[in-house]
């Protein structure tokens, strides 16, 4: 029981945790809350879908297109919606970005409809056993690819000239500015890859529960977001710690406490950690300065 | 003397738009009412987001406890509702204070997510204490107010009930917000350090925003449950919560009267766009990001103060 709960928290954790990193990027750099972010992820998995059924490409070769495709709306939304209120006060972004939400998700209920759809693929649902813990294929999937889209992204970041570059831009913009780092392209590159990490979690999410749907990205957004500041918005290792922390929370509260307060627990956590530790988990300590 | 006639042909058109609309339809004096629960909302919320600064996100949260309150206090007691009324918003702004008093060291986006927080957690206790809110079903058969024996059966009434309550609330909020008080909160908002630095304590400030806020809100739940004497947690969620800060900051953040023009826009907007009905949230959700684009202050935004504290003309800032 324990150890099955701690699996299914993994899993959903390792989801939260993706999703998270596309808030935690674009924090890090321009210090706003992407809000529309849920609604990428949410297009993601819908493309993922249009890829598999309509054009019956393989799994892999769907995650690739549907990354791709997402990448590029990201990098749209933030050239149109987010770039020309760089300079604007930190809450008109934010607005701007509940308008592109709204906007993605009356897109995604025009082209797709408002019901929930299924994921028309066989893969995922041979099970395994291992001692007590009964484990799925897409299960599996999920620890797997997540771990290595996550060990990826850290060495891109930490090892590649560009990810120095980024890392540069979001310690201070105008010096990376000064340095020669392009940072309008460092940006675009955050969002393009926190939109193809949550469209990725978008077509794993919708094969485990077998649903996709307009308004997926609602609650999914705001765990991962939750997520992301438990664990230090801005940090990218936070993001990931937070992401699995909050998963694990929420499975073991649904299995021991109560299944209908299990968001209750995970969002009472984050006030207390907030309250504590403001900066979350692994976040730098903010100093104020006159 | 323009502003004077100006302020009388609104109240005399406002006070007349019943027997005008209500040849045309009943239901756009429940468009009309509707604009009238979200204005006070969204001057509530503009309290705490426009003039004390604080960006919360919970609204919908303290609007929801004002109209569950009321329907308790009406259904299970048999309370008059002009006693429920005043007991709600109170109660509500309790709530506020107690979850200013923990939340006001955060700032910014923190505050943003312990607020929205807040507001699920609210939203999930409505849906899940079925003892006491029956859940999801909600609590239907609120009694309607009633008057020296007369009860309040159709729009017109709650529309004139709704009309007095926004005006009451547009009046003690701008008292508040032009006093010292308001001041106060105004450079809190500025630069919180510098307001400490004069002996403004901002938490003390900050608190008072939240009740504030939360206080009126409770005004609205309780109407609005007397109103459509029905509630469920399907009103309350986090998308409310956007809205009314969408109407705040479309409006004006720190004018009144733009979150009154903000909650008329917000609201009848997406009544007029019914007839491209399968298009209507798309050109909301464009709207609102050409809004922010082309004009981030909203369509009313704060005007700067001409006049200080005692109410004369500053040197050099006049005209």
């Amino acid at each position: 029981m324990l150890f099955q709960q701690i699996t299914n928290g993994l899993t959903i954790g390792m989801i939260y945790a993706l999703i998270a990193l596309g808030y935690t990027m674009v924090y890090g750099i321009l210090k706003i809350v992407n809000f529309a972010h849920g609604d990428i992820y949410m297009i993601g998995s819908f493309l993922g879908l249009f890829f598999l059924k309509e054009l019956q490409v393989p799994l892999f070769v769907a995650f690739i297109f549907s990354a791709v495709v997402t990448a590029l709306l990201g990098i749209t939304i933030e050239r149109a919606a987010y770039r020309p209120l760089r300079k604007a006060d930190r809450i008109v972004p934010l607005i701007s970005a509940l308008g592109v939400s709204t906007f993605l998700i009356s897109v995604a209920q025009l082209i797709w409809g408002t019901e929930m759809r299924p994921f028309p693929t066989s893969f995922g649902s041979k099970t395994y056993v291992v001692g007590s813990v009964t484990i799925s294929e897409i299960q599996i999937l999920i620890l797997v690819l997540s771990c290595l889209l996550m060990v990826g992204l850290h060495l891109f970041v930490k090892k590649t000239k560009i990810g120095t570059a980024m890392r540069a831009t979001s310690i201070n913009l105008t010096n990376a500015a000064l340095l020669g780092i392009n940072t309008n392209r460092m940006i675009s590159l955050a969002f393009a890859i926190g939109s193809a990490l949550a469209a990725c979690a978008g077509i794993m999410v919708g094969i485990y529960y077998n649903a996709v749907y307009p308004t997926m990205g609602y609650m999914a957004g705001i765990n991962a977001f939750t997520a992301a500041v438990l664990g230090g918005i801005g940090s990218i290792p936070g993001a990931m710690l937070g992401g699995v922390l909050l998963g694990l929370v929420e499975a073991l509260a649904g299995a021991y406490i109560s299944t209908q307060y299990k968001s209750v627990i995970s969002f009472a956590i984050l006030i207390i950690v907030l309250l504590i530790r403001p900066s979350g988990i692994l976040g730098k300590k903010e100093i104020n300065k006159v | 003397m323009n502003r004077k006639l100006f302020v009388l042909i609104i109240a005399a058109l406002l006070l007349a738009l019943p027997l005008l609309l209500g040849q045309v339809s009943e239901f756009w004096l429940h468009v009309m009412i509707m604009i009238g629960i979200f204005s006070i909302l969204s001057m509530g919320l503009n309290v705490i987001i426009g003039y004390a600064g604080q960006f919360a996100l919970g609204h919908a949260a303290f609007y929801g406890i004002g109209a569950y309150t009321a329907a308790l206090l009406l259904i299970n007691y048999d309370l008059s509702f002009w006693l429920v009324l005043p007991i709600s918003a109170i109660v509500t702004g309790f709530f506020g204070f107690l979850l200013g008093t923990p939340v006001i060291r955060l700032r910014g986006d923190y505050l943003g997510i312990v607020t929205l927080g807040f507001g699920e957690i609210v939203r999930l206790i409505f849906v899940n204490w079925v003892d006491v809110t029956r859940g999801p079903m909600g609590l239907p058969g609120i009694p309607a107010p009633e008057l020296f024996g007369y009860s309040f059966s159709g729009k017109i009434e709650f529309y004139y009930l709704i009309l007095v309550l926004v005006v009451i609330t547009y009046f003690v909020i701008n008292r508040i917000v032009h006093s010292g008080i308001g001041l106060n909160m105004l450079t809190i908002r500025e630069d919180e350090r510098l307001a400490a630095s004069i002996g403004i304590r901002p938490n003390k400030y900050k608190i008072m925003a939240f009740t504030i806020g939360a206080f009126f809100a409770g005004i609205a739940g309780a109407f609005w449950a007397a109103y459509i004497s029905y509630v469920s947690p399907d009103a309350f969620r986090y998308l409310d919560s956007v809205n009314i800060l969408a109407m705040v900051i479309l409006g004006g953040s720190g004018n009144l009267a733009g979150s009154i023009l903000g909650a008329s826009i917000l609201v009848v907007t997406p009544e007029l766009l019914r007839y491209v009905s399968e298009y209507r949230m798309l050109l909301l959700g464009l709207a609102i990001v050409l809004m922010m684009i082309f004009k981030p202050t909203g369509f009313w935004g704060e005007k700067h103060r001409k006049l200080n504290f005692y109410g004369k003309v500053q040197k050099g800032e006049g005209k």
